[in-house]
């Protein structure tokens, strides 16, 4: 028991999902997390998106993967409703400069095989009739989604739970330390060391510090991000909504309420470590909304919430073995939750030392390149 | 630190199960009760699984009522576990109003 075949720093949607699949070998595992709550992160702080348009041309496949094996089956698999809706996303565009960025988008997801095409207003006021005059075109990706950040979090630690991984909330990670060569200590703030034979990081932007302890720094800011939550309204659309300016996006949850993630301009200015809404999130997000659904104006938020991003300097994850006896899974960026039961997948099969189901190649921590 | 191993018990279905306890999302004693023998050992992982205090009034009227029902499953004093975080806005705001700009009327 104390000396697991794998410990996992982390326990949000991505170490969760590795931890279940993990466990589903028949491996030991062990969570340990730093906050007293479960995936208290960007994974309970995310706008839900499960969609493949957009994607950086190395996330694409990953996603397109997800989409088509993991994500419809997930639910049962994990015994908890995950919430997962696969009615598509509408990219929105009000001017021509918008409209270039979708079609940049769409040819570039289309070379990797993605069902994405150009829409005009006429087909897009089809899809969603809310739509605003204003808007002059989309992009439509039919097989994108949504699904509920919160529950599929939960389901994969409930699961893993059920298989026996032992989770331990509460607990600092400070150091890793190697033994003959291979990473197999974890080391608390509180003195406590853990054995491992294998060890995963995926603590988002706190996994930088930890990993930094053994000689690797991979190059990721926290950015902020904060959104709002509607009351309850009538089923109205079920799309994945987003727009060319990436100014707003959201959707309708199963409950009826509207989730939705704005940025006003002034992240790069919030105070690190501190999870709160500025006094003009809510504000900027609510315009852009109405710009885009004047019949939602009336809706009543009822909550605003805020969350860090572990945005890379390319904006793509980093997953790979590391250092023998090292598998790191962070830097998700902002759009790791559509693809966390993939990663979970692959995270399990590089820390169990087998082959991996899609290459992840492009993924290594060895990509950044010093500018001279 | 908190092992998530420690076992509170195998759980038993009881007679006010039905009870309850979340008027705007309708969520009662029983589901409450499960979320822990499920895992959820504060009042943040019960609300992101089972949106109890996440409706209309954001568990002003339920808060302390879902938290001495956790504590007690745990076996614990209410006193021991964190409030659920409040968050903005205060009271339910329409979105038109927050998007009103300052005009020089």
């Amino acid at each position: 028991m104390n000396n697991p075949d794998v410990i996992i720093i982390g326990s949000g949607v991505i170490g969760n999902a590795t931890a279940y699949n993990l466990a589903k070998r028949g491996l030991s595992v062990t969570v340990l997390e730093k906050s007293p709550i479960i995936g208290d992160g960007g994974s309970s702080r995310n706008g839900g998106g499960v969609r493949q348009s957009g994607r950086h041309p190395a996330e694409l496949p990953l996603a397109m993967y997800a989409i088509k094996n993991l994500w419809p089956g997930l639910s049962d698999e994990l015994g908890t409703d995950v919430e997962y809706c696969q009615k598509g996303n509408l990219r929105l565009g009000k001017t021509k400069e918008h409209l270039d960025i979708l079609k940049g988008l769409v040819k570039s997801n289309t070379a990797q095989n993605l069902d994405m095409r150009m829409i005009d207003y006429k087909e897009a006021r089809e899809i969603c009739p809310y739509l605003s005059e204003e808007v002059k075109g989309a992009s439509w990706c039919a097989t994108d989604g949504h699904a509920n950040p919160m529950l599929a979090t939960l389901a994969y630690y409930k699961a893993a739970r059920r298989l026996g991984v032992r989770f331990i909330t509460g607990v600092d990670v400070v150091t890793l330390r190697k033994i003959r060569g291979r990473i197999a200590q974890v080391c608390t703030a509180d003195g406590t060391v853990y054995n491992a034979g294998q060890i995963v990081v995926a603590a988002g932007y706190e996994s930088r510090k930890i990993l930094s302890s053994v000689g690797i720094d991979i190059p990721m800011s926290q950015l902020l991000m904060e959104c709002i939550v509607t009351e309850e309204a009538p089923p109205m659309f079920e799309q994945m909504l987003g727009t060319a300016m990436a100014d707003f996006y959201g959707h309708q949850s199963k409950h009826g309420s509207f989730v939705f993630g704005g940025a006003h301009g002034f992240e790069p200015f919030a105070t690190a470590g501190d999870v709160q809404t500025s006094s003009i999130g809510t504000s900027s997000t609510c315009r852009a909304i109405i710009g885009y659904f004047p019949a939602l104006q009336h809706l009543k938020i009822v909550r605003t919430w805020a969350g860090w991003l572990d945005d890379c300097a390319d904006h793509i994850p980093v997953i790979e073995n590391a250092l023998p006896g090292l598998t790191v899974g962070c830097a998700f960026s902002g759009h790791g939750f559509g693809i966390s039961p993939v990663v979970g997948v692959l995270l399990a099969e590089l820390a169990a030392g087998e082959q991996t189901t899609l290459d992840v190649s492009a993924f290594k921590h060895d990509r950044f390149k010093a500018k001279i | 630190m908190t092992d998530r191993q420690y076992i509170i018990g195998e759980f038993s279905p009881a007679s006010d199960d039905d009870l309850i306890i979340c008027r705007c999302e309708e969520i009662t004693k029983g589901e409450i009760r499960r979320a822990v023998f499920d895992g959820m050992f504060n009042i943040c992982e019960v609300r992101r699984l089972l949106r109890c205090g996440m409706g209309l009034c954001q568990g002003l009227t339920c808060g302390r009522l879902v938290k001495s029902v956790i504590a007690g499953e745990i076996g614990l004093s209410a006193t021991a576990l964190e409030d659920a975080t409040a968050r903005a806005p205060m009271r339910p705001t329409e979105m038109f109003i927050f998007a009103k700009e300052v005009t020089d009327e």
